[in-house]
């Protein structure tokens, strides 16, 4: 099993949840976070006064999936996600080592 | 003999101006300032509040009101001891009562206005010290020499709704206010942005309504002056917004609510002294002048002189009630709807620096006095490690977002 870590630009999401959906995934746990990569953050303008927002808003989905999955979900997540433009995001994949479904028990990949 | 329609007028008046601080100028900084340091703001203004209304009570609307010496009033009305019911306030229709009630209002949102200067970084206990020390030792006593029968008055300088009383008096002393506490952590350069813009158009609508209680309620009576003033300060207010939404866009490529609703602002605060004097060209000169020189203004006290003036309260509110007092005589005459000065305009016009000058001295210097008094009786700064941690829970042990669950 997998886990697709995919930090993306907060607007995408609705994009890239039909787009996952689309393929057949059907959960997925959404969390606001801040951060920054090349982008390095953007500036605003209050009062006429410039800030520098260092962090900026982004969204990490994180989608656990069998191994053989793993490459589509990471392909349509880049593609729903893609605008071209600087600060667009990242996908981690790890290893996912065990999984449980608290409802009934079930394991590892019947969990997912 | 007391008039219903006055009295009724002066009754909604009060309760407007009140609600200018409660919640309005709350919302208005409270939306400017980090996440973590909300409520401290919010409660700032609802302790000021309550405070200066039990002073008001004991003795400075005596202060302020009662007698006419040249420069501070007698103690002959503390604890509102001689308040008949069925009295009515001199030269007025309205009852002593209602002028109680509305004048206590002003004395309310002015210290208020201070809070923009010192947020994010203050002592809680400092705050209640230097605004019941402004209180006593400013706003009284430049509220006598103007409205209460004082030197000012005397000289016949012209401040309808608190041009010099409130919004200078407020900006120069924010200014100390924020020179003697230092910046903020990071500023000028990393300071955090306002936490929640919505709040601040929210704070500036009701600013703008309650405005209308200020500035044509201080005609003390129900009528012609009230109406206009009311026209008046909706056209600076209007026109205001629209100057600082022009400037952003031509400056930055586009326009922002933060900007567009501090206008506002700027505008109803240079049109307060002149509110009751002139007419709707009058008004849209000074809402043109307003919006454009409180735009500088804030640029000039953040970037040049590198004070930390939070929430721009000399920028806005100094400078705009300063700069309205000034003009005030040359904008009179435009169109019709003004009222004669009874000089002439340059004769006015030095008249109404004089007191702008005198005033601007005397809130410098009792503002200095007051702090070095706070810093010795109360303390002063909050420490850089509760200004990390936010004065909410610093200060009052109270946090203003949690998260789910």
């Amino acid at each position: 099993m997998k886990l697709v870590i995919a930090i993306i630009q907060p607007h995408r999401l609705e994009i890239v949840r039909d787009a996952l959906l689309g393929i057949g995934i059907e959960g997925m746990t959404v969390t606001e976070v801040r951060g920054y990569g090349r982008q390095k953050g953007h500036k605003e303008v209050y009062r006429g006064a410039e800030y520098t927002i260092s962090f900026t808003p982004k969204l990490k989905l994180e989608v656990a999936v069998s191994d053989e999955r793993a490459e589509a979900v990471v392909a349509s997540i880049q593609k729903a996600a893609h605008t071209g433009k600087i600060g667009d995001g990242k996908i981690f994949v790890v290893d996912l080592e065990a999984a449980l479904r608290v409802r009934t028990g079930e394991r590892d990949t019947d969990a997912l | 003999m007391i008039n219903g329609a006055d009295t009724t007028w002066l009754m909604i008046s009060s309760a407007l101006v009140l609600m200018m601080m409660l919640p309005a100028l709350g919302f208005f900084y409270a939306g400017l300032v980090q996440a973590k340091n909300i409520l401290s703001v919010l409660f700032q203004t609802f302790a000021i509040a309550a405070m200066v209304s039990l002073l008001w009570f004991v003795f400075v609307y005596s202060e302020a009101f009662s007698g006419s010496g040249a420069w501070i009033g007698n103690l002959q009305a503390a604890f509102l001891q001689n308040l008949p019911r069925t009295a009515a306030h001199p030269g007025t229709s309205i009852p002593e009562s209602v002028f109680v009630m509305f004048q206590m209002t002003f004395a309310i949102i002015t210290p208020g206005l201070i809070i923009g200067a010192y947020v994010e970084r203050i002592k809680f206990g400092a705050v209640l010290l230097f605004s019941a020390l402004w209180l006593v030792l400013v706003y009284a006593p430049v509220c006598h020499w103007i409205w209460g029968g004082g030197f000012l008055a005397a000289w016949g300088a012209m401040d309808f709704a608190g041009g010099i009383v409130v919004h200078l008096t407020a900006g120069i002393s924010a200014l100390l206010a924020a020179w003697f506490l230092g910046p903020r952590r990071g500023f000028p350069h990393s300071v955090q942005p306002p936490h929640a813009p919505w709040m601040v158009m929210v704070g500036a609508a009701f600013l703008w309504v309650g405005w209308f209680g200020f500035n044509a309620g201080s005609a003390l009576k129900a009528g012609s002056d009230a109406g206009m003033a009311m026209l008046a300060t909706h056209l600076s207010a209007a026109t205001a917004t629209c100057v600082w939404m022009a400037i952003e866009w031509i400056k930055f490529g586009k326009p922002s609510l933060v900007g567009a609703v501090t206008g506002a602002v700027g505008g109803l605060a240079t049109i307060t002294p002149a509110s009751g004097y002139v007419g709707p060209e009058g008004a849209v000169a000074l809402g043109l002048a307003g919006g454009a020189v409180t735009y500088a203004a804030v640029l000039v006290v953040k970037r040049h002189m590198k004070v930390d003036d939070a929430l721009d309260v000399l920028g806005v509110h100094g400078v705009g009630g300063a700069l309205g007092s000034l003009l005030l005589p040359f904008v009179t005459g435009l169109g019709l709807g003004g009222t004669p000065l009874a000089r002439s305009i340059g004769a006015q016009f030095l008249v109404q620096l004089q007191a702008v000058v005198i005033v601007g001295i005397w809130s410098l210097a009792a503002t200095v006095a007051i702090i070095f008094a706070v810093k010795a009786l109360a303390g002063w700064h909050i420490g850089r490690e509760g200004e990390i941690q936010g004065l909410d829970f610093t200060s009052h042990g109270e946090t203003g977002y949690h998260s789910a669950g």
